[in-house]
């Protein structure tokens, strides 16, 4: 165990150093200027040349990287060309938002992706499978900005049941002010009990939460279905159902423990998409997080912003996919033994 | 996101076998047939534009202020929109960028990614190793979110999407050719080319390739959805093409400033895109049960 995770810890630890390479490379090479870019449109010569030597845009490029590694490493990500303020401080401080939404969103399609899977695999080839095909292959086609708009249109504007965008009602600030300690409302206000701030919270969670929970929610019931069926078919099971066990006790205890794995590794990649698929959630709905954030910064090409942004990206979802070898390992020996 | 297949001896060795058994499978699934013909249809509109749009023009970007924001009716089955543009036109026309760019993208990912997967699966040892951890490196960025920085590096443009989404996608068919090229490696046929002193380079081009093409025509079937949908997200943030172009993802990022009031701006550009990529889902779900022996 010990050497599979030293193994998987260097493995990880070289592909982040190579990552920060490619960010390097589209920080620093592709843009015909950076330091033009800095200082915008009206920028003069000797602005430019300035802002260079600032820059260290005039030092060799083995040199600049060393220089930039040593800035990522020690927290200095750079300052946004759009807000004037540190990238990594804008990207903490709305990292809790999203995260918000992406917990919201998994806790909706890994519950619910893998019932239904379950389900479409114990009545294989009858309606109860064919309407989870459907809805799972309806889930991965819906492109999330246009079924954000969608929601928004029938359950805002048709049924006035739930609101149309934000993270909380307007007039909540006044009535009920939300007193921010780790940033994420939902727990902000159940630990202050301010059940008034939770309750609206939630209420302008759902919307948001199930636009972004389709696309997992579909593939998480896909592969939880094909292992399910593969897992079935074994002798196994067909010696337990010869015992006369109950079915019931067959799908969910034998059955589904030995199909979770290969659903976990989808698990992990669904998490790089969930945050690329919440920036057009939240531009949708007005929300106000890291995908925002990104869309504005990348509209405005604010340089240090996205190339931070995709290098947060990028770390998270090595670190997601080290803690998903990690929980396979864990529950499979003949994973950390090969 | 692409999901990988592994691709199957089956797989590799008989393309007419197949397709007799994919016509079979067409047959008895009438799902599949429509989304055969959906795909068929989006061909035609992409070939002939705007020649099939009942309003061509306004398809192209002329506008009709006359005729703003009409709903959808018998003259305008989608309605009009801001300008007075006939939205089917315009989802018409519209077509043929979306076929484009897909094409384009699964082309470029597949013609770079292909080659160098073969060679990786077929020598192994450290050009291997070396290939694979490149594509670890590319595939360690959440999707899409490398393409975005990519556009936002280069500048929007229909174009620049391209390049970038073929930048992001080439690592999943190296990965694909790699595996399949590691299978035919061991085949007794390339055995006998490899001692009868045949050079790698003959080998990989006259064995390994053409061996090993049905399994990348499959996933770039499939990639066709999977780009359209992430090139029109990519539009819908306006990295894509500008106004006036008859872009889905643009007219949705449009229209959607009216979706409470006028809801067909919207609607039915992002309709078109949902149906197709759903139409080559389905397909590729199809695929994938013929290819794969255990799923039949």
């Amino acid at each position: 165990m010990k050497r599979f995770l030293l193994n998987r810890f260097a493995g990880a630890l070289i592909v982040l150093l190579g990552v920060s390479i490619i960010t390097f490379t589209l920080a620093r090479l592709i843009p015909s200027n950076p330091a033009a870019l800095y200082i915008g449109p009206r920028a003069r010569p000797d602005d430019i040349e300035r802002v260079s030597r600032q820059l260290g845009l005039d030092q060799p490029l083995p040199v600049q990287y060393l220089v930039y590694m040593r800035d990522m490493l020690t927290g200095d990500w750079g300052t946004s060309i759009g807000t004037k303020r540190p990238v990594l401080d804008e990207i903490l401080n709305r990292l809790p938002s999203t995260l918000e939404l992406i917990f919201a969103a998994m806790l909706i399609a890994i519950p619910v992706g893998i019932a239904l899977g379950v389900l479409s695999a114990r009545w294989r080839g009858r309606p109860p499978d064919i309407g989870v095909r459907l809805v799972s292959i309806v889930g991965v086609s819906l492109p999330a900005f246009f079924l954000a708009l969608l929601l928004q249109v029938f359950f805002f504007r048709n049924l006035h049941l739930l609101p149309l965008a934000g993270r909380t009602s307007s007039d909540l600030r006044f009535t009920n002010p939300l007193e921010s300690i780790t940033g994420f409302n939902l727990i902000d206000s159940a630990i202050t009990g301010n059940w008034v701030a939770l309750g609206d919270t939630t209420y302008h969670l759902i919307l948001p939460a199930i636009a972004l929970a389709a696309y997992p929610l579909g593939l998480i019931a896909r592969m939880t279905r094909s292992t399910m069926l593969e897992t079935l078919d074994q002798d196994y099971i067909r010696t337990a159902r010869a015992f006369g066990l109950r079915s019931a006790l067959i799908d969910y205890r034998l059955a589904l423990r030995n199909a979770i794995l290969p659903v976990l590794t989808v698990i992990g990649l669904t998490f790089g998409y969930l945050l690329t698929g919440s920036f057009f959630v939240e531009i949708v709905f007005n929300w106000p997080g890291l995908g925002t954030f990104a869309v504005h910064s990348i509209v405005s090409v604010d340089y240090p912003a996205i190339m931070g942004i995709a290098l947060l990206g990028a770390i998270g979802y090595v670190v997601i996919n080290l803690i998903v070898d990690m929980v396979q390992a864990w529950l499979d020996p003949r994973v950390r033994l090969t | 996101m692409s999901i990988e297949f592994v691709p199957t001896q089956a797989m590799v060795a008989s393309p007419p076998g197949f397709l007799r058994r994919l016509r079979r499978a067409l047959r008895g699934d009438p799902l599949a047939l429509a989304a055969l013909i959906v795909l068929l249809g989006l061909l035609v509109m992409a070939v002939f534009g705007s020649r099939v749009a009942p309003y061509p023009a306004q398809g192209e970007g002329a506008s009709d202020v006359a005729a703003r924001m009409l709903p959808p009716s018998a003259a305008h089955l989608f309605g009009t929109d801001q300008l007075g543009r006939d939205i089917l036109s315009r989802v018409i026309v519209g077509a043929r960028g979306a076929v484009a760019v897909s094409l384009l993208v699964v082309g470029l990912a597949a013609g770079f990614g292909m080659p160098l997967g073969a060679i990786a699966g077929y020598r192994r040892g450290r050009t291997d190793a070396v290939i694979m951890r490149l594509t670890d490196l590319f595939l360690a960025f959440p999707p899409l979110l490398l393409a975005m920085a990519i556009v936002a590096a280069l500048g929007p443009g229909l174009d620049h999407v391209a390049i970038a989404l073929a930048i992001s996608w080439w690592p999943w068919y190296a990965r694909l050719a790699r595996g399949t090229a590691a299978s035919l490696r061991e085949l007794p046929y390339v055995e006998a080319a490899r001692s009868a002193g045949l050079p790698d380079r003959t080998i990989l081009v006259r064995h390994i390739v053409p061996n090993s093409i049905t399994p990348i025509l499959v996933q770039a079937t499939i990639d066709i959805g999977t780009v359209i949908l992430a090139a029109g997200s990519l539009a819908f943030l306006g990295l894509g093409a500008s106004p006036p172009a008859p872009d889905w993802g643009l007219m949705v990022s449009e229209g959607r400033t009216f979706i409470l009031d006028q809801w067909w701006l919207a609607t039915f550009p992002g309709l078109a895109i949902f149906v197709v990529v759903l139409a080559v889902n389905i397909l590729g779900d199809l695929l994938r049960d013929l290819l794969d022996p255990r799923r039949r």
